[in-house]
């Protein structure tokens, strides 16, 4: 499907999935797909040192919004933006935002939201989704691209908006939980991209997270990102000491074995790879994106460039989705 | 580092130095970010050492199923259960219930079975010992504590939690105790004792604002919760204290787990550092799912060759070799710092494994890639040289 009407077909994008899958790379990559497409695009993300900023080489982000990848170019790309938003950011806006200023930055600080998120569990993540819900009211940006906490965190963190509706039964944390609900559960505004690697027990992670999400919290799910997959490499299933018997220059016979295990090696991982993929498929009717492992060096912007070219490219194969 | 004969083949260090962690310590910490292979490794340390004659128990915090599927039990709980296998010593295995080691602390450290009771039902408790941030990483900590020293198992082996601060589980026991000390929560229990006025004020506004926020409910629940835990602030402020000295006691190793990603690599280092700065040392560094070294020829020269078989058949061979030293270098680059970092803590890699880990066999050849003697069980070739960064005096 044509990818600006894939990024536009919500403003809000979750991107989720266990520690080590290469979460934020995804939501970089996609962040750069979308704004090549002509969408402003604006990462949001939460926990700071998700080497985001990094991989568009830019400085760590902070509470403001900043450019990390500025758009123009030959396909009239839009920008990507991105701010850092922390909990305690914003409790403070919020408070701010309700008349309720005069809780000072000294009790904040010093555990104070400590006590009150004790009292309420799940405070933290609906003042961030909150915040979120804000922005995409707000028109921040055509795309806002969620960089969702690591690990098991993510269902607890989409949770929060329907266990804080039953748990604060009256007041603005109540209304706050209700609208953020009603955003996540609304596919025309939000979808959660779930990234796993090609391999067994991410990939069983995965399945056992989509099923939670949809049928706990109500989201609509999008294409699952399956990241870090081999390419493939033609030409590599004949036997090199054979082949190298009639090369010019005749390679020695230590860099020819060392080509067969390194062959061998490739063909073998590429093999579990596939056979995760197609599990994957098995167990989750999503339609899925496939990014490549990027044997190169440090992913920089070179490469977050090479894998919006890949998701870009893979978006345009999907099929359109059916009305929902 | 001299490179092996062939990539796919274990060479774990000679001189042992994981070996000797499991045969000289009491307590071993598993630490590191999230997805590099922590709790496999815990529980690969836990069962090397039961071959070792220990009594040993592997403590993990949020196992994927397999893991107890492949230690022979129908999951796992929070009582240690034992697994059968061939070795001399013992194997158990045990996972952290939070909440339930929570409540066991409390009705340890209550005055009477009614205090315990009427903490235990209080909705601010309950939300305490499942959503306080650290008190994953505080239980975790005194479970450890309880198999140590009252259960007296010989070794626990602990994974911990994945969190984004090495020193949330040193730093956890302290927190609760912080949370009881906090001035919102004296004034909470005796309003006005020994608070200067300007404090109360600003407290009395916060509780203020918290009850518009979030319902008087809350506040009334927490008040409640305070009133019934006065007078065990003591006694749990001494137990947080024991266990943080048995952390920071010789009889514990920290061992860092890490991948060899840049970013993996990134909190590896940054736990490195706040564990250097707390004056503990890490005693070995694990690297998982690293790529096998095929052949000994640098990125460039790869390159090279590959340019020089462009057009023949064994450019994709060339190429292929080229794509697999430029992630070695990358990886080792990637490394160098924090092996430096943690020096002289030898550093074991275990490469990327064909599959997961089913059984017992899965984690015997993970252990083969870590222990000479599990090399040696496993029938495979001798051990390598030293680990890298290894202090040749122990």
């Amino acid at each position: 499907m044509d990818p600006a009407q894939f990024f536009a077909a919500s403003r809000v994008l979750i991107v989720a999935g266990k520690g080590g899958v290469g979460k934020s790379t995804v939501s970089a990559a996609l962040a750069r797909a979308a704004a090549r497409a002509g969408l402003s695009t604006l990462i949001v993300e939460i926990e700071g040192k998700s080497g985001i900023n990094g991989l568009f080489g830019r400085p760590p982000l902070g509470y403001e919004e900043s450019v990390l990848h500025p758009g123009g170019g030959p396909e009239g790309a839009a920008d990507v933006r991105g701010r850092l938003l922390t909990p305690d950011d914003a409790l403070l806006e919020y408070l701010e935002d309700h008349g309720l200023h005069r809780v000072t930055r000294r009790l904040l600080s010093g555990g104070a939201l400590d006590v009150v998120s004790t009292a309420v569990p799940g405070i933290r993540d609906i003042l961030v989704l909150g915040k979120v819900k804000q922005l995409e009211r707000g028109g921040a940006a055509d795309l806002i691209v969620l960089d969702a906490p690591a690990a098991g965190h993510a269902i607890t963190f989409l949770r929060s908006a329907r266990g804080l509706v039953d748990a604060a039964r009256v007041g603005p944390i109540n209304t706050q939980a209700a609208e953020v609900l009603e955003m996540l559960t609304d596919p025309a505004r939000c979808q959660v991209v779930l990234v796993t690697l090609p391999e067994e027990t991410p990939v069983n992670e995965l399945v056992d997270t989509a099923y939670s999400l949809e049928d706990e919290v109500g989201v609509s799910l999008g294409p699952v990102v399956v990241n870090a997959r081999y390419p493939a490499l033609a030409g590599l299933d004949g036997d090199p000491a054979a082949l190298a018997a009639g090369t010019h220059p005749r390679p020695g016979p230590g860099e020819v074995a060392a080509m067969a295990e390194a062959a061998a090696f490739r063909a073998h991982r590429a093999a579990l790879q596939g056979e995760q993929v197609a599990r994957l498929a098995a167990a989750l009717p999503l339609p899925q994106l496939v990014l490549p492992y990027l044997f190169s060096t440090d992913l920089g912007l070179l490469e977050l460039e090479q894998l919006a070219d890949v998701a870009l490219e893979g978006i345009a194969d999907l099929e359109a989705l059916p009305d929902r | 580092m001299t490179p092996a004969p062939s990539p796919l083949t274990p060479h774990p260090p000679s001189d042992d130095p994981l070996g000797r962690l499991l045969d000289e310590r009491a307590v071993v910490v598993c630490t590191g970010s999230g997805g590099v292979g922590k709790t496999t490794t815990a529980a690969v340390l836990a069962m090397e050492a039961a071959h070792r004659g220990r009594r040993a128990c592997v403590v993990t915090i949020d196992p994927a199923r397999r893991l107890a599927d492949a230690m022979g039990l129908d999951g796992l709980t929070d009582v240690p259960a034992r697994v059968e296998g061939p070795w001399s010593g013992e194997l158990w295995a045990t996972m952290l219930d939070t909440k339930a080691t929570f409540d066991a602390l409390v009705r340890a450290r209550a005055g009477s079975p009614e205090q315990a009771e009427r903490i235990l039902a209080n909705r601010f408790y309950r939300n305490i010992s499942g959503s306080l941030s650290g008190t994953q990483e505080y239980m975790a900590m005194e479970k450890l504590y309880q198999l140590h020293g009252e259960d007296g198992f010989d070794l626990v082996v602990v994974d911990t939690p994945p969190t984004r601060n090495a020193l949330d589980f040193l730093e956890a026991p302290r927190r609760l105790t912080r949370l009881l000390d906090h001035r919102l929560y004296r004034l909470l229990v005796s309003p006005g004792r020994g608070l200067g006025r300007a404090v109360n004020v600003a407290a009395q506004t916060f509780l203020r604002t918290v009850s518009r926020v979030v319902g008087a409910e809350v506040v009334d629940d927490a008040i409640e919760f305070f009133a019934a835990f006065e007078g065990m602030e003591d006694g749990f402020r001494a137990r947080a204290g024991a266990v943080v000295d048995l952390l920071e006691s010789e009889e514990t190793a920290f061992v860092l787990v890490t991948a060899p990603r840049r970013d993996v690599v990134e909190e590896a280092t940054y736990f490195a550092d706040r564990l250097a700065e707390a004056g503990i040392a890490v005693r070995a560094l694990v690297v998982n799912r690293v790529h096998p070294r095929f052949g000994e020829a640098s990125p460039a020269v790869a390159r090279q060759r590959a340019a020089a078989l462009a057009g023949t058949p064994l450019e994709p061979f060339a190429r292929n070799l080229a794509d697999f030293a430029a992630v070695a270098a990358t990886e080792d680059g990637h490394l160098e710092g924090l092996t430096g970092r943690v020096a002289p803590a030898p550093v074991v890699r275990v490469p990327f494994l064909d599959t997961d880990v089913h059984d017992l066999g899965g984690l015997d050849r993970i252990a083969a890639h870590l222990f000479p003697d599990a090399a040696r069980r496993a029938g495979a070739a001798a051990p390598s040289g030293p680990a890298d960064g290894a202090d040749p005096t122990p």
